[in-house]
């Protein structure tokens, strides 16, 4: 009974509550767990197009693979422009974050 | 309603509730650990997927690496943001109302598009997902390419994420 639909609209949902912890978040790392659950959402969405397409082609979990990396760049990265923000100018709050303002 | 589906609409049900309380914990210690619980669903639906490959990847990168490095980022960080002030923006409630039109626009597409009624195919006797994606990620007709673009991307980043959070 459980067909594709119920998995992509499972990762609509995960992505929406992701978009929304992005949106309304305060702090920097809050707003980088909010693009976890996105991506994650997105990975859902891939697998369960692999799964119920044609499982010998193995495109969807390479992709999902792919994301993984990706993910892991993004939030060593994020976290450690964080972690040196709050080194220079004592804040975490991303409103507070503009250097670049003139 | 058989037990596949029982227990599909279980993670499903686990894994939005912690995700929301993700977005919405006053505490962001909790909402870390409340990341774990909605990472360790997603691990649970690659497994009803067939995708144990990525179930076991997903324990080991986003709970054991990620999550982790989240908890550090926020105790090494906790001095500036106490616990007891708003968490939230201003303007949150343009992001549940923008969050909300985006759910139901997705579903409404899903819907509208006809791609709901896809069966499940089943998996032939002698096909291993695994095997599968470990020739393809590293057979030159297919995937090593990519693969090895994102091994020199993620070591870019780790050596940049090292620059950056180096204390002078």
């Amino acid at each position: 009974m459980i067909n594709l639909s119920w998995y992509l609209i499972f990762a609509a949902a995960l992505f929406s509550i992701g978009l929304y912890g992005v949106l309304s978040r305060k702090n920097a790392v809050a707003i980088l767990m909010g693009i976890e659950l996105m991506l994650n959402a997105i990975n859902i969405n891939l697998v369960a197009f692999w799964r119920y397409q044609d499982p010998t082609v193995i495109t969807g979990q390479v992709f999902a693979v792919i994301v993984f990396a990706v993910a892991a760049a993004e939030v060593a990265v994020g976290l450690a422009l964080v972690i040196s923000l709050y080194r220079r100018k004592n804040t975490v709050v991303a409103n507070d974050i503009n250097l670049l303002k003139w | 309603m058989n037990g596949f589906d029982f227990i599909f609409l279980f993670v499903a049900l686990v894994t939005l509730v912690s995700a929301f309380k993700v977005v919405t914990a006053p505490k962001l210690i909790h909402a870390a650990l409340w990341l774990i619980v909605a990472l360790f669903g997603v691990a649970m639906t690659y497994v009803l997927l067939n995708a144990a490959f990525l179930a076991v990847v997903q324990v080991v990168v986003y709970i054991g690496a990620i999550a982790i490095l989240m908890i550090f980022a926020i105790m090494l960080t906790r001095k500036v943001m106490e616990d007891t002030g708003p968490q939230m923006n201003p303007n949150w409630g343009w992001a549940a109302i923008l969050g909300a039109a985006f759910f139901a626009g997705l579903t409404w597409l899903l819907l509208k598009s006809g791609a709901e009624g896809a069966a499940l195919p089943s998996l032939a006797a002698d096909f291993d997902p695994i095997v599968e994606l470990g020739q393809q990620l590293v057979s030159p007709n297919a995937y090593v390419l990519p693969f090895e673009v994102a091994s020199v991307l993620l070591l870019a980043a780790l050596i940049g994420a090292i620059v950056v959070a180096w204390e002078k």
